[in-house]
């Protein structure tokens, strides 16, 4: 691996790395202020139940305690409640009931974090708790008790229907089809986990008004916003930082009430103060992601041509509608699980309820909710594969999108920008040597070898970088991002992005894009980010955005100031513009290359004395707002090799081959690496992930013994490939890739499991594929893993 | 963050000052060793002590070696410390088996034997292969040390007969030239506690199975072994039925609960396929030796 600079585009270390590596990253918790008090959030130990009384006063006296607040105390700021992502509102501190076991109830500010928490013992809560919804499959039942008896004349649990394609088409297809199979599946409740859990310090400054509060939000202006919104601050007495981000992945997009309970404690006590939640408290309370209860059809020809697709979905959105996606799409963009075949026509509907869990379903690098689709598709190929005794790569090909049919308007009617699907396939069968592994695992079978080997594929294809904002937007405020660009007189420059690394390298890749455009080094680029007043306005870091968004953003800004400095080494050359040529770097006369300028000699000539052309009043520095013309369309082919020992039930991953396609690679390390942690994802979710809840409500999943994250010891060495098939609307043809893996490897996984498990007569078993489940499985025993093992 | 609540704390720079202090402090305070298990039952208050005797100080509880025929292992000594002894690998093929899946190595290296029995978690490693070695417990207290055997140690989930007051101060396992040991766990990913686990130690004499040890953790086994079949075993061949059928009875003897590692019936049917396994691995290891 080269270590030294690339001129723009290619392998280079992380300029982020020294700091992270040395201890020198900049978190949020490691910020510290004068007079800093600390806060600490009671929360509910119940899942459902009606707040008698809470009683404070104990709490109150401990010595070093500066303040407890209530719902009560919150209900008379008129912040009690406040506005979710999708149009719902969430208590920030309950006053009525309860409605999730972990819900927040009173926030103690105190000295410091011993005594915030020795004074949670201390208040006294009466609840009364009441029957609960925790398997949604009975939310929408007559019984079932009422969770938002808070909304207006709300008499059931139900959040919304919403649906997508043909319903007629659909189901005229279904009706003659040759083969017709249809499967159930979970896809169950996991949470994205981030090293670093979330927190707040705010600081409100009762002199000048201002507060300035540091999170780890992936959308620092959104929140700016939205605290302006809700508050009633002036939006330009509000500063946002988001320093160092310990991971996102789409858990720190929304606004949680502990923010909210910071700045209340800091306007309350005229200090700073922070909170810092812990890890129970991450995993219980803070955005899960999926929840999707799947019902999926495949209506095929009996030589395995698929026709159409449909499914229904019942989505358990938790007490509070919280989910973090564009507001127009309640189901996010599932709708796009055509997947990557060629099928006429296609149908979804999609439930959504409330139940007695914490709020999200929109998070864990899902693309809005791709995972779910992708999923489904791919375990629905599966499923047809076996019905129709078929090779699943083979039905796969058979089926898959080909190049001339890009753009290609799926029949839920995205528009799939680029893409060579069967040659991206080829190249991972190959890789794999697909055809001698079939042969190893017939001639295994024949052998009556004990230990099953099994082998999965997944297809998938993501619809990333939202907007454009015309159709997008998150509470009104549209997906689009802004960058802007200041090259200082010595010609180094720093780039201003509206988006925030959560990890995946920005610093480094930005730069990377602004050389490129620029032909300078990107050692000789900052990148400033996560600080609403040193940037410009933008929606942030999620649904694999910054790339598509902001890194377009960051190429068309840098090519303006290329403009410019065209204009200026004009002047400088005394030539008509039209006459000069770019070379990476230089601005030269046409037919007389050694006349020329390079950018650094334009940059300080625009800060000097040459007489500068009209139009240009000093300076290179421009910004720019892009908004996408279209989503960016990467996609991929995996396989995954598992080895399964039935008389345990574990499962052993052997090889996992990942041939992505995200058009053009700016860094192709940082992307290896997003894919190394996607896959890592995948594996964890297809084989440990999982927050059940029993039937009192009570989480399962609360900590990180009970919530097991993959290591590398449950991860193979990892097989990557590329296709390069460039974004046509992008202006570098970049397509983002933060999420593929996630979305695209838990399908691959969890059918190579079946695969191996076929011999059993098995077709299907939801996720996480724990030694007791594949043991079950092979028992024909039915699992529902939502719910607690009994 | 979690923060444990308020507790004093001591550092003991012997047995007998280790003693003192508790006596001093009295039932509410806790010996403090590798910390891994007492520490974040602190942070979850779980635990609250009032004060932590630290014993880390404590060389003359570290010692790991061979004296009249038994290996010794002191309380203090780390899972890393019996991980890494050749010592321990030489004839105690069982113990590197256990301490390679307990835990991590971050873990591993502060955590102690000593720490790990008296924590008696009902899923915990260590005392079912301590089991299957008849291991024995050396116990000090102020009135001085007493022997018992590791099977009748725990007296049920999280307690042990170490009294308040008083110390585990060693542990004591028979060598047994020609035996051959195993242990074979099933977790859900690596690092994690047991779903199931099963130790075996195995004497072959003339063909014949002359001594048996059987250990199983996380199946709430009685005394974390199997008597009845470690008695079957004696006098049989070592071959793969009678390793099955001991693997049959092992498992009768396990009432395990269901949790979110598993349902009973998975539990009870690995205790007898990890016994079976261990055994055969036992068996083979005594025929190399
Ligand atoms: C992430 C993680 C994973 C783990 N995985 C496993 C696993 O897979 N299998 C497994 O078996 N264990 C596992 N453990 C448990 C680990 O083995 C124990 O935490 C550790 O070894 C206990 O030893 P310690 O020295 O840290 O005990 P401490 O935490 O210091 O003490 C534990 C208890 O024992 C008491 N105590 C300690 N020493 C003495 C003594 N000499 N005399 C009297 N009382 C004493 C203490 O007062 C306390 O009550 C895991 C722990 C962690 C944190």
């Amino acid at each position: 691996m080269t270590t030294s600079t690339p001129m723009g585009f290619g392998r280079m270390h992380r300029k982020e790395d020294a700091r992270f590596i040395r201890g020198r990253g900049q978190y949020v918790d490691d910020v510290q202020l004068p007079g800093m008090l600390h806060g600490a959030i009671l929360r509910s130990p119940h899942a459902h139940a009606r707040i008698l009384s809470v009683d404070t006063s104990a709490a109150e006296a401990l010595p070093g305690v500066k303040a407890v607040i209530t719902g009560e105390t919150l209900a008379g700021l008129g912040l009690a409640w406040m506005p979710t992502l999708s149009k719902d509102v969430q208590a920030v501190l309950a006053t009525d009931k309860v409605r999730f076991q972990g819900q927040e109830v009173a926030f103690v500010v105190a000295e410091d974090r011993y005594i915030a928490r020795d004074a949670l013992e201390l208040i006294e809560v009466d609840y009364e708790p009441l029957p609960s919804v925790i398997d949604a499959r009975t939310a929408l039942a007559e019984a079932a008790p009422v969770i938002r008896d808070d909304l207006d004349g709300k008499k059931d649990n139900h959040i919304f229907d919403w649906e997508a394609g043909d319903r007629a088409h659909t189901e005229a297809i279904f009706e003659r089809a040759e083969v017709r199979v249809s499967q159930d599946m979970l896809y169950p409740r996991v949470h994205p986990a981030p090293l670093e859990t979330c927190g707040a310090l705010a600081d409100f400054d009762k002199v000048t008004g201002k507060l300035t509060v540091w999170c780890p939000t992936q959308a620092p202006h959104a929140h700016r916003t939205l605290y302006a919104m809700v508050a009633g601050l002036p939006e330009h007495k509000i500063r946002v930082i988001s320093p160092d981000i310990g991971g996102g992945f789409g858990g720190k997009v929304g606004i949680y009430p502990g923010y909210v309970c910071a700045i209340v404690g800091s306007i309350v006590t005229g200090k700073p103060v922070k909170w810092m939640e812990d890890r129970s408290e991450n995993l219980m309370s803070t955005a899960f992601a999926r929840d999707y209860h799947m019902t999926g059809e495949i209506a095929a020809t009996q030589d395995g041509r698929v026709q159409a697709i449909r499914v229904k979905v019942l989505a358990d959105h938790g007490a509070f509608n919280g989910t973090a996606q564009p507001t127009k799409f309640p189901a996010g963009f599932f709708h796009v699980f055509s997947g990557s075949y060629d099928i006429e026509t296609a149908h979804c509907e999609v439930t959504g309820v409330y139940s007695n869990k914490a709020p999200g379903g929109v998070a864990y690098a899902c693309s809005f909710r791709i995972t779910e689709a992708v999923y489904l598709v791919e375990r629905l190929m599966d499923v047809l594969a076996y019905e129709l005794g078929m090779d699943p790569a083979e039905l796969r090909m058979k089926n898959l999108l080909r190049a001339d049919q890009f753009p290609y308007t799926s029949p839920t009617g995205w528009e799939y920008d680029s893409g060579d699907y069967p040659r991206t396939l080829a190249l991972a069968m190959e890789m794999a040597g697909y055809d001698k592994l079939r042969a190893e695992q017939a001639e295994r079978r024949a052998n009556g070898d004990r230990r099953l080997m099994g082998i999965g594929l997944s297809f998938f294809t993501e619809a990333v970088g939202a907007g454009p904002r015309k159709h997008m937007d998150i509470l009104g405020l549209g997906m689009a991002d802004g960058a802007e660009l200041r090259v200082h007189p010595t010609g180094k420059a720093v780039l201003r992005v509206s988006c925030q690394s959560q990890g995946q390298g920005h610093e480094t890749t930005f730069a990377q894009i602004v050389a490129e455009e620029l032909g300078i080094s990107p050692d000789d680029v900052d990148v400033v980010h996560g600080d609403t007043d040193q940037t410009p306005f933008g929606l942030g870091t999620y649904g694999s955005r910054s790339t598509p968004v902001s890194g377009a953003a960051a190429a068309m800004v840098t090519r303006k100031v290329r403009d410019r400095a065209k204009l200026v080494a004009s002047a400088m050359l005394e030539v008509a513009p039209d006459d000069l040529e770019w070379t990476k770097g230089r601005w030269s006369v046409k037919g007389d290359p050694k006349h020329g300028a390079t950018i650094q000699e334009i940059a300080l000539a625009s800060h000097g004395a040459v007489e500068l052309p009209e139009g240009v009043e000093g300076h290179l520095d421009a910004t720019c707002v892009y908004n996408p013309p279209n989503l960016t369309y990467p996609f991929g082919a995996y396989i995954c090799v598992v080895d399964v020992d039935p008389d345990t039930g574990q499962v052993d991953v052997r090889r996992f081959i990942a041939v992505d396609d995200c058009g053009v690679r700016i860094n192709p390390m940082i992307v290896e690496g997003q894919i190394h942690g996607g896959l890592a994802d995948g594996i964890g979710m297809a084989l440990m992930q999982l927050m059940a809840f029993d039937e009192d409500g009570n989480h399962l999943g609360a900590s990180f013994m009970d919530y097991l994250l993959p290591t590398a010891v449950e991860c193979p060495s990892w097989e990557l490939g590329e296709t390069v098939t460039p974004s046509p609307h992008h202006p570098i043809g970049a397509k983002g890739v933060g999420e593929s893996a996630t979305v695209g490897s838990p399908a691959a996984v969890v059918n190579a499991v079946l695969d191996a498990l076929k011999p059993y007569g098995i077709r299907h078993a939801d996720m996480p594929l724990t030694p007791s489940n594949v043991w079950r499985a092979i028992q024909g025993r039915p699992i529902r893993t939502d719910l607690a093992i009994t | 963050m979690q923060v444990p609540a308020r507790f004093e704390y001591e550092k003991a720079t012997s047995v007998p000052h280790a003693l003192a202090l508790l006596e001093r402090y009295g039932p509410d305070a806790r010996v403090v060793a590798g910390g891994h298990s007492l520490i974040p039952m602190m942070k979850l208050r779980l635990a609250q002590p009032e004060a932590l005797i630290d014993i880390n100080d404590l060389r003359e509880l570290a010692h790991l070696r061979v004296e009249g025929g038994e290996l010794a292992v002191g309380a203090l000594v780390r899972h890393a410390e019996l991980l890494a002894s050749p010592l321990v690998a030489e004839h105690f093929a069982i113990l590197i088996d256990a301490e390679r899946v307990i835990a991590d190595p971050v873990v591993r290296n502060r955590g102690t034997v000593g720490g790990s029995l008296c924590q008696a978690d009902p899923s915990e490693d260590l005392a079912a292969a301590f089991a299957a070695l008849k291991a024995d417990a050396v116990v000090t207290g102020p009135g001085g040390s007493r022997t018992v055997p590791l099977r009748g140690f725990h007296q049920g989930p999280y307690e042990t007969v170490v009294e308040p007051g008083e110390l585990l101060a060693e542990l004591r396992v028979p060598v047994r030239h020609g035996a051959g040991s195993a242990y074979e766990k099933v977790e859900r990913r690596v690092g994690d506690w047991p779903v199931a686990a099963a130790g075996a130690l195995i004497l072959i004499e003339d063909g014949l199975i002359t001594e048996a040890g059987i250990g199983l953790t996380a199946v709430s086994a009685p005394g974390f072994t199997a008597p009845e079949a470690e008695d079957y075993l004696i006098g049989r061949e070592p071959v793969d039925a009678v390793f099955a059928e001991a693997g049959r009875r092992a498992a009768a003897v396990c009432n395990p609960h269901a949790d979110q590692r598993g349902p009973a019936d998975y539990k009870r049917h690995l205790a007898g396929e990890l016994t079976r396994r261990a055994l055969r691995k036992a068996a083979r290891r005594a025929a190399e030796d």
